[in-house]
C-alpha cells in the first residue's frame, strides 16, 4: 500500500516537473520577445511599426505588409483545407469501407512525417510554372500558389483531428440512426455532425495555428515581396518568412529588434488561439 | 618487345610521380592536422569553397570541414559571435564591423555581379539607365527593354546579402528597389528563380551563373572575367573570408590553400578572378 503510494507520489512529481519546465519554457520565451521587443514598443514606434511598409534603407520599420501577407496566405490554406479535411475526416470514419478507410488514414498519417521542404521543392518546379501558366499573370509565387501548398502541409492536422472528434461520437447513438433507416449522409448530418462540432473546431484552429506558424512554403513559394498584395496572384511575405530573412541584420541595428516584434505577434496568436480552442472545449458542459 | 614495355613503365612512374606531386602540393598545408573547421555566411563563396574543401577531406581525413549559407550579413554574425571559425562575405566588412569584432579579413578572389535573365528572352544588352528603371519598377514590360510583350519580374535578395550591397551601390547606384520585387534568400536560389521564370530578371554572382540563365551586358559590357578584371564591367567585388582574430592553425591552412596556386585554380574554374 505504502509502495504503490509513494510510486504515485513520485509520478506525480514527474509530471509537475515536466509541467514546471515547458510551461516556464513558453514563459521565457514569452519575457525574451517581450524584452527585446521593448526598444520598438517603448519608443512610440509601435503605432508606425504595425501600419507601415518595410524599407530598412531609408529607416522605415514596418510589417503591415507581413501581417497582411500572413492573414492572406494562412487564411486562405484554412479556406482549402477545413471542407477537404473535414470531407476526408468523414469519408474515413463513416463512408469508406473499412480497408479503403484504414489505407487512407495510413496515408494521411504518413504525410504528416513529410518535411516542408520537400513540398515546397516540388511546388517550386510543378506548381510554380503551372500557376504561371493557368493565370499568365506574375512569376507563379503567389499568395495563391503559398496558399495551395500550405492546405497541403495543413491537411494531415485537421484530417485526424477531425477524426478524432468524430469518432468521440458514441456508435450506438450511429447504430440507432442506421437501425432507424437514416442513410450514412443523414446520420452523418445529424447524429455525428452535432455530437463532434466541437472536435472539429479544434481541428481547425489548430491547423490555422499550424498554417500561420509554417515558414518554409511562404519563404521558398509566396515571393517574399515587401508590397501589400493587391491580388491573390501577387507575390507577399508572411511574418515568418520575414523573420526567416532579417535574422542575418546586425544585431545591433533596429531591423534586428523589430524580428522580435515579428516573434511576439506571432506568439501573442499562437496563445490567444490556444485560448479559443479552451473556451470552445468548456462549452461542452 | 622489351623497349617499349620499359617506356610505358618509366612513362607510368614518371606520371605516377608527377601526378603526386601535383596532388600533394599545395594541400600539404592540412598535414599534421586535424579537426573541425566551421564556415558560413556568403552564398557566392559556397560552389567554390565546396570543391576546396572535398579535396582537402579526400587526402586528409582527420580533416572535417562543414560550410553553410545565409548570406554575408550571417558570416560577419556568427564568426563575430564564435558560431562559426570562418565567416564568407561578398563584401569588405566595414570598419566598424572589422573593430568590433577584430575581424582579419582575406580577399581570395574578385567575383563581378551580372544581370540576369531566363535564356529564353532574346535579349543581350541592358542599359544602365534602363536597369535602373527596371528595379525602380518604372519599365515593367519587357517591350520597353526591345523584347516582346510581357512584364517583367524583378527579382532581389535580402538587405542583407553583400552581393544585393554591391550591386545596389555600382549597379542601381542606390536607388529605391521596388517593394513588389520578390526576394530569394541566396544567389543559387535567385539562378534556380530566374531559370524557372521566363519573364524575371534579377541579379548574381558570375561564380554562381551557368548555362540555366542568360547574363546580360550593360550599355554593351558583358560580365566576363576580362571585363571584370579590366575594370570595363564594374559592378564587381572581392569576395573575403573572415576569422575573429588570428585565424585558428586549421582556418589558417584553409585560407593559405585558397591563396595558393592549387586553390586559385579552383577560384579561376569557378568563374571568379583571382587574387595572385
Amino acid at each position: 500500500m505504502i509502495a504503490k503510494h509513494n510510486k504515485e507520489r513520485a509520478a506525480k512529481g514527474a509530471l509537475s516537473l515536466a509541467l514546471l519546465i515547458a510551461g516556464s519554457i513558453s514563459a521565457f520565451i514569452f519575457f525574451f520577445l517581450l524584452y527585446f521587443s521593448l526598444p520598438i514598443l517603448s519608443s512610440g514606434l509601435i503605432g508606425e511599426f504595425l501600419t507601415r511598409g518595410w524599407d530598412p534603407d531609408r529607416g522605415v520599420l514596418g510589417i503591415l505588409p507581413m501581417i497582411v501577407g500572413t492573414v492572406y496566405i494562412a487564411g486562405l490554406a484554412v479556406i482549402w483545407v477545413t471542407p477537404i479535411g473535414i470531407g476526408l475526416a468523414a469519408f474515413i470514419q463513416l463512408f469508406a469501407p473499412k480497408p479503403l478507410g484504414r489505407i487512407l488514414r495510413w496515408t494521411v498519417e504518413f504525410m504528416t512525417g513529410i518535411p516542408t521542404v520537400v513540398y515546397g521543392f516540388a511546388a517550386l518546379f510543378f506548381l510554380v510554372p503551372a500557376m504561371r501558366r493557368i493565370f499568365n499573370y506574375g512569376t507563379g509565387l503567389s499568395v495563391l500558389t503559398a496558399s495551395v501548398m500550405l492546405a497541403l502541409l495543413v491537411l494531415p492536422t485537421v484530417t485526424l483531428i477531425a477524426q478524432d472528434g468524430l469518432a468521440t461520437v458514441p456508435s450506438n447513438q450511429v447504430l440507432a440512426a442506421f437501425s432507424l433507416g437514416a442513410s450514412r449522409m443523414e446520420t452523418f448530418l445529424h447524429v455525428v455532425l452535432p455530437g463532434a462540432w466541437r472536435g472539429l473546431i479544434s481541428a481547425v484552429v489548430l491547423g490555422v495555428g499550424r498554417a500561420v506558424g509554417d515558414t518554409l512554403i511562404a519563404l521558398m513559394l509566396a515571393g517574399n515581396a515587401v508590397a501589400l498584395p493587391d491580388s491573390l496572384l501577387d507575390s507577399a511575405r508572411t511574418l515568418t518568412a520575414h523573420i526567416a530573412l532579417v535574422s542575418a541584420a546586425d544585431y545591433e541595428s533596429l531591423s534586428f529588434k523589430a524580428i522580435f516584434v515579428c516573434g511576439l505577434v506571432l506568439f501573442i496568436f499562437a496563445g490567444s488561439n490556444i485560448v479559443f480552442l479552451r473556451l470552445v472545449e468548456k462549452l461542452k458542459k | 618487345m622489351r623497349k617499349p614495355l620499359n617506356s610505358i613503365t618509366f612513362m607510368a612512374i614518371f606520371f605516377f610521380i608527377f601526378a603526386a606531386t601535383a596532388y600533394a602540393g599545395d594541400l600539404d598545408l592540412f598535414k599534421d592536422l586535424s579537426g573541425t573547421l566551421n564556415i558560413a555566411g556568403g552564398t557566392a563563396h559556397i560552389k567554390c569553397e565546396t570543391e576546396a574543401i572535398k579535396r582537402i577531406m579526400r587526402a586528409y581525413p582527420d580533416v572535417n570541414i562543414t560550410i553553410a549559407g545565409g548570406g554575408s550579413g550571417v558570416g560577419i554574425k556568427q564568426v563575430c559571435e564564435g558560431l562559426v571559425d570562418i565567416g564568407n562575405t561578398g563584401r569588405a566588412p566595414t570598419p566598424e564591423e572589422i573593430s568590433r569584432c577584430n575581424l582579419k579579413v582575406y580577399k581570395f578572389a574578385v567575383d563581378g555581379i551580372g544581370v540576369v535573365v531566363n535564356p529564353k528572352l532574346n535579349t543581350d544588352n541592358i542599359s544602365k539607365e534602363n536597369l535602373k528603371k527596371v528595379f525602380a519598377g518604372d519599365i515593367t514590360n519587357w517591350k520597353t527593354l526591345g523584347g516582346s510583350q510581357g512584364s517583367i519580374n524583378v527579382y532581389t535578395r535580402d538587405a542583407e546579402s553583400g552581393t544585393r550591397k554591391v550591386f545596389w551601390s555600382k549597379g542601381l547606384e542606390k536607388i529605391k528597389i521596388i517593394d513588389k520585387a520578390n526576394f530569394v534568400p541566396s544567389n543559387a536560389a535567385m539562378k534556380t528563380a530566374i531559370a524557372n521564370d521566363p519573364q524575371g530578371m534579377g541579379y548574381i554572382s558570375l561564380g554562381v551563373a551557368d548555362s540555366s540563365v542568360k547574363l546580360l551586358a550593360i550599355d554593351g559590357v558583358s560580365p566576363s572575367t576580362e571585363n571584370v578584371k579590366s575594370g570595363r564591367y564594374e559592378i564587381a567585388r572581392g569576395l573575403y573570408i573572415n576569422t575573429r582574430g588570428e585565424p585558428s592553425p586549421l582556418a589558417k591552412a584553409f585560407i593559405s590553400y585558397m591563396l595558393s596556386p592549387e586553390g586559385q585554380a579552383l577560384v579561376k574554374k569557378h568563374g571568379f578572378l583571382p587574387v595572385k
